[in-house]
């Protein structure tokens, strides 16, 4: 079922202002780093300036009389007992998995390595003393491009290794049984198209550069942290460094975005806990920007060969892809996966017969590289989409014909796809519709003939983007069949306390989403309290022990539901209750607005509060009930959660200079049901944001010695509000099956869907001048040169572009 | 993240200032707006002993009227220039330009002086002051002394002010009877100028009588278009004859290669950015 209107009865559906904005945007509030303790002393860190190097010596002695100074140490202090930073995904039975010490012992593999760590009264004083530490490095090869570091010969990001290649995995649809076999597709085919798509090296760019604080005073070691998952942080603190678990608690208290780029586990919080037990007092390691950009892992870094098979009406009927995907100089905690993680997407919304996979991961002397928003779905997502594009232009269809022509019908579903995976609902058609609708897209064509038949230096692209993701991490089974080390569940705490008031226990661990508003609309809605009658809490080990964290669009979609659930056990807990003050059988009840009543008795009625008070009480109580009202529920997902849309994307590219300009951009999303619009609003414009950003403005640049030539906001280009569209945004709602809310997941969408929207624009632009893609980010000056190059082409001169 | 540490005074004069100047000698720097040594500082890319703080010498703000040209303060802010009455009215280009400096934080802390100080050759507001003629107040230990703009940006970030030397004001000759326009080429809101043109045009009866173009970033300093204004001396006011003289904007040019454009790139820009801002500054 679609609708395309939903009129909200109770909190969910509200477009509620979010109640932590108002600390969260000034500031007041628990940032790590803000936090200050008792005797707590400043770490600063000294990073390698060198991509590649052996240490030959440091030497810490001046370092350690500097003004302030309390503790130098290197990593041959604290090799024995410093563990090795976690990579939870062996993504193969032979990958490679170097040790990754949190502090460089004896050889650097990327610029920005942690190399000696200075523990000072202040941390102006720690920064000093980073300058009287020298350090003597015996340079060795830069290893900074993925196909020569697979060739013959080529130096090795570690030795020991005797290969840069981290894993290759295999993907077949003829082997696994779940569609044909792609070398007979692509020989039976009209017309196959190859193409080669670079996704570029991103930075996460956070707005909270990342902080630690550790207190190792109390018999328990308490860790703040800026991060996404701070249950992951105390169970590989307690398991990579032999620590017995119980006697950490890690506190996540708010954090000011993350993106992915804090669902890590890092050298920085190793390297504070190895730090605040060697001194006994209380420590604080808080990064600057050009650490942040330098050391924090980066997103994407892949080369996608695909090759498209089709018949000459334009059914698709073969999909090879092949990636190159850049690790890094180490494997950080799900950098082997993060590729892998696109792997079921490939496809797309499209009904490929037949589908072969493969993707090789490298080691280079770079910073690792991990999850980014959409982590793995966006680099599908662009291929598959850019694809489409390429394989209408050889056809000369009109590219959303093409995609009408493929695609799973509404009626089609569930669907069993060529990946192996079952897409459980959808309406690609009406989303489609609605934002062709909203975009005008015959007369943008006629616009766009108009300026190709005149000449016009400024030309008009079209560009499309027809996507679907698999969201809500994840089906506990399905992650330990592909050998990750934990689970997919989530859960969630009630309690109500004796004056009806309600606090939530989340394992989600919000960085800026929303889930203590959202949450709040959900049990205020299930419990029939007041919105402002609830209290969520979140990212301690202590309080909410139970939980998975947040990354993968899964809080809402996974944990959405143990909250539901949890709110339907705590009804269930009080009913007799109910049932004993109102003298009738609990089965005679039932509960509607926070009220038990009579069936067919009007007016007698107890609310859930006033069974709260008598249950707090204790003064009376029915034959097994305990005197609190609370529950707890969990949920493990039986399968993902697949939202979709359509999204439109107009641009105008000024022919002499390469400015690309977004004329308009219309965004129609189907995410199920939704708690917040006003939230969910956020996230589309943030991620699509995100998105035109990878498309046009941003990329993490290193010089051939493997420098980073990016590292400041000045280098690494991030749009602004002034540089982007204004977007025009609706949705389709089909809601998710099996979900109580029917809430599919929106964190990652926006940014999967339009970077291949804006660059299939930027192309449909340019074709006419000879151009079949263009770079990503589409700058200036990229795109000018494709035009010279493809114009130099045209008229026989040769020429390549850059 | 936090400077080296360094030796610091806030001047109560001028002449405190060029005294404190004139004593550190290279290790001394001035501090206007701080926009772009603050960064500096905090990247430790700079590490003066001593900073010598303008920001009390309320005498070095503000815009008067002085006849046949206007006086800005060196201090005057960004914001305070570009929305000044007097600036609107005899020199709209530098508040065209001011505009575009930054972002509004920036605009409201940095100052005009500063910025042309500083040579960044990215900057806007050097290659709008060479087109304007602007002569540049220098107080330095040998007293007061003017420096026209040709001969006050020397080289990269490099000007004709030396230790002890503070700029105090700067005198630009009103242009009247001229229309103007500021193109400025960058593709964030916020960034440098990958190349920006400062064009002044005064039209009579159908032709251009004459014109005055700078170059922003085609070289270490501004660059002064001769050959396109001589191109446009009594040429015709249209957009062939603009498109013929922009053709020369490369005259006198040598842009480098950085992190933001190839040499090449801005060899491409220079001439359609110049025919852009004349044909505007024309009202073509």
């Amino acid at each position: 079922m679609t609708v395309t209107e939903h009129r909200p009865t109770g909190e969910v559906g509200r477009d509620r202002r979010r109640k932590e904005d108002a600390r969260l945007i000034t500031g007041r509030t628990s940032w790590t780093d803000n936090l200050s303790l008792p005797g707590m002393l400043h770490l600063a860190i000294l990073r390698s300036p060198m991509a590649h190097a052996r240490i030959t010596g440091i030497d810490v002695t001046p370092a350690r009389g500097a003004p302030g100074v309390i503790d130098v140490f290197t990593g041959q202090d604290v090799a024995d007992i410093q563990g090795s930073l976690p990579c939870a995904w062996a993504v193969t039975p032979d990958i490679k998995q170097p040790a990754h010490p949190p502090l460089a012992v004896d050889e650097v593999r990327f610029a920005g390595e942690p190399v000696a760590v200075v523990a000072a009264r202040d941390q102006a004083s720690a920064l000093d003393a980073l300058e009287a530490i020298d350090v003597e490095y015996e340079p060795m090869p830069a290893v900074m491009d993925m196909e020569a570091a697979l060739a013959d010969g080529a130096p090795l990001v570690h030795e020991s290794l005797g290969t840069n290649k981290c894993y290759t995995w295999v993907f077949d649809s003829a082997e696994a049984g779940t569609g044909g076999d792609v070398a007979s597709a692509a020989e039976a085919a009209d017309v196959v198209v190859r193409s080669r798509y670079v996704q570029q090296r991103l930075i996460p760019a956070f707005m909270e550069p990342r902080s630690v604080v550790v207190d190792p005073t109390q018999d328990q070691i308490t860790v703040w942290s800026s991060t996404q998952v701070p249950h992951f942080v105390r169970f590989f603190l307690a398991f990579m460094l032999s620590m017995p678990e119980h006697k950490i608690r890690v506190i996540a208290p708010d954090v000011g975005g993350g993106f992915g780029g804090k669902l890590q586990v890092t050298a920085e919080e190793f390297i504070s806990f190895l730090a605040a037990r060697r001194l006994g007092r209380p420590v604080k390691c808080t990064e600057s920007r050009a650490e942040s950009m330098l050391a924090a892992h980066h997103g994407r870094d892949m080369i996608q060969d695909v090759e498209i098979s089709a018949r000459s009406d334009g059914t698709v009927t073969g999909l090879n892809v092949r990636l190159l995907a850049n690790m890094g100089g180490y494997l950080r905690l799900l950098t082997p996966a993060t590729p892998l993680l696109g792997r079921y997407m490939y496809n797309g919304i499209y009904k490929f017969p037949a589908h072969r996979f493969e993707c090789t991961g490298v080691f280079t002397t770079t910073t690792p590289t991990d999850a980014y928003r959409g982590a793995g779905r966006p680099e599908a997502t662009f291929a598959v989409e850019r694809a489409m594009d390429d394989l209408a232009a050889k056809l000369g269809m009109d590219p959303m014909e093409l995609r009408r022509r493929n695609w799973v019908r509404h009626d089609e579903f569930p669907f069993d796809t060529v990946t192996g995976l079952t897409y459980d609902s959808g309406n690609y058609e009406a989303a489609t519709d609605r934002a062709m609708e909203l975009f005008g897209y015959d007369e943008l064509r006629r616009e766009q003939r108009a300026r190709r038949d005149s000449g016009d230096p400024v030309q008009l692209g079209i560009g499309i983007s027809t996507y679907t993701e698999m969201c809500g991490l994840a089906p506990s089974r399905w992650l330990g069949s592909l050998g990750y080390a934990a689970g997919g569940w989530e859960s969630a705490s009630i309690r109500m306390l004796p004056t009806g008031k309600v606090e939530v226990l989340t394992g989600t661990s919000p960085h800026g989403q929303g889930h203590e508003t959202a949450w709040s609309q959900i049990v205020a809605d299930q419990l029939g309290v007041p919105f402002e009658d609830v209290e969520v809490m979140h990212g301690d080990t202590r309080t909410s022990y139970k939980g998975l964290d947040t990354y993968g669009s899964r809080s809402l979609a996974v944990g959405g539901i143990a909250l539901v659930e949890a709110c339907k056990r705590v009804v269930e807990k009080a009913r007799p209750m109910a049932a004993h003050m109102l003298e009738c059988d609990p089965a005679d009840l039932e509960f509607a607005d926070g009220a038990y009543r009579v069936k067919g008795t009007p007016g007698a009625a107890k609310s859930i509060t006033e069974c709260a008070l008598a249950i707090f009480a204790a003064h009376d109580l029915p034959e097994g009930v305990e005197p609190y009202l609370d529950a707890d529920a969990s949920y493990d997902p039986v399968d993902f959660s697949f939202p979709h849309g359509t999204h439109l994307c107009a641009v105008e590219v000024d022919t002499e200079t390469g400015m690309v300009t977004i004329r308009s951009y219309v965004a129609v999303d189907d995410i199920g049901r939704v708690v917040n619009p006003l939230i969910v609003e956020g996230q589309v414009h943030g991620g699509v944001a995100q998105g035109i950003a990878q498309a046009l403005f941003e990329e993490a640049r290193y010089d051939e010695d493997g420098n980073l030539t990016t590292g400041t906001f000045v280098e690494y280009t991030i749009p602004s509000a002034a540089d982007l569209p204004q977007i025009v945004t609706d949705r389709t709602e089909t809601p998710a099956p099996g979900h109580p809310l029917g809430a599919k997941g929106v964190g990652e969408a926006g940014t999967i869907a339009s970077t291949p929207a804006v660059v299939n624009a930027v192309v449909d632009a340019l074709r006419p001048l000879g151009v079949t893609d263009v770079r990503m980010p589409c700058t200036p000056e990229r795109v000018w040169s494709t035009i010279a190059a493809a114009r130099a082409a045209s008229s026989g001169d040769g020429g390549e572009a850059r | 993240m936090i400077p080296a540490a360094f030796d610091y005074t806030r001047a109560a004069t001028v002449e405190d200032a060029v005294t404190a100047l004139a004593g550190a000698g290279d290790d001394g720097k001035a501090l206007a707006g701080g926009q772009s040594l603050l960064p500096m500082l905090r990247l430790r890319l700079a590490a003066p002993a001593m900073l010598v703080d303008l920001g009390g010498l309320t005498e070095l703000r503000g815009v008067r009227d002085d006849g046949d040209a206007l006086v800005i303060g060196a201090m005057t802010t960004h914001d305070d220039v570009m929305r000044h009455p007097l600036v609107h009215e005899h020199a709209p280009l530098i508040a065209q330009a001011a505009e575009t400096v930054g972002d509004r934080q920036i605009r409201h802390l940095g100052t005009f002086g500063g910025s042309l100080a500083h040579a960044d050759p990215a900057g806007d507001l050097p290659g709008v002051a060479l087109a304007m003629d602007a002569v540049m107040s220098v107080a330095g230990p040998g007293g007061m002394r003017e420096v026209p703009a040709s001969e006050f940006f020397v080289d990269y970030f490099t000007t004709a002010l030396g230790p002890g030397d503070v700029l105090v004001s700067v005198r630009v000759p009103k242009l009247t009877g001229w229309t103007t326009h500021y193109e400025k080429f960058h593709q964030l809101a916020q960034s440098w100028s990958v190349v920006g043109v400062a064009a002044a045009v005064r039209r009579s009866n159908g032709s251009i009588a004459e014109a005055r173009v700078a170059l922003t970033n085609m070289g270490v300093t501004p660059v002064r278009a001769r050959g396109v204004e001589e191109a446009l001396r009594g040429a015709p006011a249209t957009a062939d004859a603009v498109a013929a003289a922009a053709g020369r904007a490369l005259e006198g040019a040598s842009p480098l290669t950085d992190g933001t454009a190839s040499a090449e790139y801005r060899t491409q820009l220079a001439p359609v950015l110049t025919r852009r801002a004349v044909m505007a500054a024309g009202g073509l």
